[in-house]
Parts: C-alpha cells; sequence; structure tokens
C-alpha cells in the first residue's frame, strides 16, 4: 500500500469513513462465520444476510463519504450497488430456499408439506 | 491523522479476509449442494465488500466499478445454480 494518496481529508471524514469501513466488514465477518458455525441448513440461511444487508450499507456509505469528501462532491455512484444487492440478495434467498425445500422434500425428510399453506 | 484510517483500512480487510475463509470452509465441508451454493453466494458478497474497501485504500474509482460487475455477474450466477437445483435445467 506504498502509493495510499496522502491526501488533505479532514478529521471527520477519516474517522467517519473508518468507522463505517470497520462496522460494515464486522458485520461480514459475524455473517460468514455464523455460516460455519450455524448446525442445519434451514438456520444457516439466515446469516449471510448480516453481511448483505447492514455490510453492504455501512461499506457504501463510507465510500461515499470518503469519495464526497475527497473529490468535492457528492459521490452517490456507490449507493447503486447498495440499491442493487437491497434488489437481488432476496431474489437468490427465495430461489434457494424453494431449491432446498423441494429437495428436502424430495429425500423425504421432515420439511413442512407445499398444500400446508392453502387449506 | 491518515495512519488511523490507513489502519483501519487494513484491520477492515483482514476481517472480509477472514469472512472470505469461512466462505470457503462452507463450500468445501458444506454436506448438501444447497449449502454450497449459498456459500458461493456469500463469498462473492465478500469480495464485493473488499473491492470497495481497496478502492477506498488505493483512492480509485476502477474498483468502484469491479465491485459492481462482481455484484452483477455473482447475482446471475448463484440465481442460475438455485434454478439448476430446482430443476435441473437452467432454462426451460
Amino acid at each position: 500500500m506504498n502509493d495510499f494518496i496522502m491526501g488533505p481529508l479532514p478529521l471527520w471524514a477519516e474517522i467517519l469513513t473508518a468507522v463505517f469501513a470497520v462496522v460494515g466488514a464486522a458485520f461480514a465477518a459475524i455473517g460468514s462465520f455464523g455460516l460455519v458455525r450455524l448446525p442445519t441448513f434451514f438456520s444457516r440461511i439466515h446469516a449471510p444476510t448480516l453481511g448483505a444487508t447492514v455490510g453492504v450499507w455501512c461499506t457504501t456509505i463510507a465510500t461515499i463519504v470518503y469519495f464526497s469528501v475527497q473529490g468535492g462532491n457528492l459521490f452517490l455512484h456507490a449507493s447503486l450497488i447498495a440499491l442493487f444487492v437491497a434488489l437481488t440478495a432476496p431474489v437468490t434467498t427465495i430461489f434457494l430456499m424453494r431449491a432446498a425445500l423441494f429437495r428436502e422434500r424430495q429425500k423425504g425428510s421432515d420439511v413442512p408439506s407445499p398444500d400446508r399453506a392453502r387449506p | 491523522m491518515t495512519l488511523v484510517l490507513l489502519w483501519a483500512l487494513k484491520f477492515a480487510l483482514l476481517l472480509l479476509a477472514v469472512a472470505m475463509l469461512c466462505a470457503v470452509t462452507r463450500l468445501l465441508i458444506g454436506p448438501t449442494a444447497q449449502d454450497r451454493v449459498m456459500a458461493l453466494d456469500c463469498l462473492y458478497i465478500n469480495g464485493m465488500l473488499m473491492m470497495l474497501v481497496l478502492g477506498i485504500v488505493y483512492a480509485s474509482n476502477v474498483y468502484f466499478e469491479a465491485a459492481m460487475l462482481i455484484s452483477l455477474f455473482g447475482f446471475v450466477g448463484s440465481t442460475a445454480l438455485a434454478k439448476f437445483l430446482l430443476r435441473g435445467e437452467v432454462i426451460e
């Protein structure tokens, strides 16, 4: 990291960037650790959403603060990533959940049957 | 005071590397196929966050576009894999 640019950033912007980057990375790490530690698939699928929501939002806010203060104008492109992940992560999770339920039913495991929802 | 920001960003990179290692562990040991797809989903989100943090470290916009590409293709990939697990083929 030798070519780290020593820009004259004000102190509050640096502290804000540092705090949001570390908090976002910590949430992503906690979510991924839950992926390893939790016992069954249906409890494990909850863990990575921590990184996909709070982790992505905090890191995006850190990017927006840093590049806005450094460039002098509002850098809002980064919120596109957070918006895109907020739209697509639930779609992937729903698909994966349906696939997992389908496969568990085919194996004959003890999961809710498909016609329980509509009596 | 820039040193504080640099060390905070290095710590964030370390945390994201640990997160990616956890996801790779689940990818390798996952008992079922859906576990592995979920680990891949988690892995690409962590990689995208790492790209964003690296963009702050090097103060460059190129990493931001790389992060956007990772999020786009990661979504397509994990949706296709989940669809494959559900139906047995991707495009019906």
